[in-house]
């Protein structure tokens, strides 16, 4: 069923973005709240649903002073925020709730107000990954990548292009943490994180939030700003171990959610202007390239390296700059969703001339979840 | 010898008797009973078909070298740069180990290349599965 009936009202980041110390994590959160409700002229009072993750919907729902009638607390990582938009679209049709608040905010650097991560030595991560090294995703998500490189004959540089791309499109973003040029020659020079991957194909860590407000189609006429609809979604997730993928050169949670978000908007890839892949790490543009069925398989490499994503590129991706370049709290997905929906109101930093339909796409954890949203200016 | 700091894992119910598997020097996977799928990690039925009737055999302990990352940043118990990898048993799973008797270089550590288990007791209670080349 496409979820055309819903739109996006309210959508705002956090005032600052990048290193915030003096903001506590769930103050992050109503930070971009906040700024999400001056959007589209909301109070506290006119929100009846809540979703978030990082901090429960408990939490944020106290602290904001709202009376939920429905809350999703679904947290699967990064893409949790795509996934809320999806159930929220869902329970909107349903009449679950009418005005739905999504929050982020993650004090992912200056870790002011946040649990420390650890894994539990009892949990199966923690016996049967932990044991053998990993800190984190700099040291787990990379792992595919040398057989994925095998199997298609990707190369080093191919891959250090998508940094390099990137880079491009944060130059034209006041707010990107990173703006200025970088070389193939950089990337490859970069500090080795775990090889084959240098700082320069890894995300930042910053401070940040972001929150989402939806509403019917029908309501959205009512509000102060542009609307941007909802034309299809699609979630699924596979294994909280990355050792335990089906395929190191495909992702099945993205295999699952992606199509099914083509299939419920009833569009074709020709029909994308602008796309958003959630890039934690470089090779995560590839596989989403190839599992959302952009491009052939072993062919999202030469594809980026070719510029066929760079700016005045006909698949514009990642235009803020992305996670590598733009920020990463360690939950993006957020910030992925807000570049869409600026995207689809015509008022990005970066903005693609006349772009209609806006594809966003995220991951959670190492290639755990997956979820995809994809937007339009037009109404259904 | 036990390599302080590493963290070791804490066996549960479902899980024992992996650990009292290496422990004893066997690899131990499950294989259904009924479709006969060869799985792993441990649980006590099978993730394919769901049946409980599922068994624990050793495993032949030989493997290939599926994918690996080498890490360069500093863990309690680990000598940076190490491999971090992902072998590919012949009896079909995959596990996340450590490469020994190996140089953690690209040229030494190639795909594919045929590895074999070694048991590396951390404590009384943990053994680790680590893989080395294949002799012979």
């Amino acid at each position: 069923m496409p979820h055309n009936t819903v739109a996006v009202v309210g959508a705002a980041e956090t005032t600052k973005l990048g290193v915030i110390p003096d903001m506590s994590q769930i103050q992050l959160h109503a930070d971009a709240a906040l700024n999400a409700m001056a959007d589209c002229g909301l109070k506290p009072k006119d929100i009846d649903g809540v979703a978030t993750a990082g901090e429960t919907p408990v939490q944020i729902a106290h602290y904001l002073g709202i009376t939920p009638t429905w809350v999703d607390g679904t947290a699967v990582g990064g893409c949790s925020f795509m996934i809320h938009v999806r159930h929220a679209a869902a329970a909107i049709e349903a009449g679950l709730a009418k005005t739905i608040l999504v929050t982020h905010g993650e004090s992912g650097r200056s870790r002011v107000g946040n649990p420390p991560r650890s894994v539990p030595p009892s949990s199966l991560n923690g016996q049967f990954e932990q044991p053998f090294g990993p800190m984190g995703p700099p040291s787990l998500f990379p792992i595919p990548v040398l057989r994925y490189m095998k199997t298609y004959g990707v190369t080093h540089e191919q891959i250090a292009m998508v940094a390099v791309v990137q880079r491009e499109w944060a130059a034209k973003n006041p707010r990107a943490t990173f703006r200025d040029p970088i070389t193939v020659e950089d990337v490859l020079n970069s500090r080795m994180i775990a090889y084959p991957f240098r700082l320069l194909q890894c995300c930042l860590v910053t401070d940040g939030g972001g929150a989402l407000i939806l509403t019917s189609a029908e309501r959205a006429k009512d509000f102060p700003t542009k609307p941007v609809y909802i034309l299809g979604t699609g979630e699924s997730v596979e294994t909280p171990m990355v050792s335990q993928m089906e395929s190191f050169t495909s992702s099945r949670a993205f295999s699952v959610a992606g199509p099914t978000a083509f299939r419920e908007a009833g569009i074709k890839h020709r029909d994308v202007d602008h796309l958003m892949i959630y890039d934690a790490f470089a090779h995560l543009p590839l596989f989403g390239l190839e599992d959302l069925g952009f491009v052939p398989r072993g062919e999202a490499g030469r594809f980026i390296a070719e510029r066929n994503t760079a700016p005045g590129s006909k698949l514009p991706l990642n235009t803020n700059g992305g996670g590598l370049s733009y920020m990463h709290s360690g939950m993006y997905g957020m910030y992925a969703l807000q570049e869409s929906v600026r995207q689809m109101r015509g008022n990005a930093p970066a903005q693609i001339p006349g772009a209609n339909v806006s594809v966003c796409h995220g991951v959670g954890g190492m290639f755990a979840a997956s979820g995809t949203i994809i937007f339009s200016n037009q109404q259904p | 010898m036990p390599e302080p700091g590493r963290t070791l894992p804490q066996p549960t119910p479902e899980t024992q008797h992996f650990w009292d598997g290496t422990k004893a020097g066997e690899l131990r996977l499950q294989r259904c009973g009924e479709c006969r799928h060869v799985y792993f990690p441990p649980r006590p039925f099978c993730p394919k078909c769901a049946t409980r009737k599922v068994s624990v055999f050793a495993a032949s302990g030989k493997a290939i070298l599926d994918s690996y990352v080498i890490h360069h940043r500093k863990v309690p118990g680990f000598e940076p740069p190490y491999a971090i990898a992902v072998v590919k048993l012949t009896e079909g799973p995959r596990m996340m180990t450590n490469i020994v008797e190996c140089p953690q270089t690209p040229e030494a550590l190639q795909l594919d290349m045929a590895l074999e288990v070694v048991f590396a007791q951390q404590n009384d209670a943990i053994t680790l599965p680590f893989f080395r080349p294949a002799k012979g």
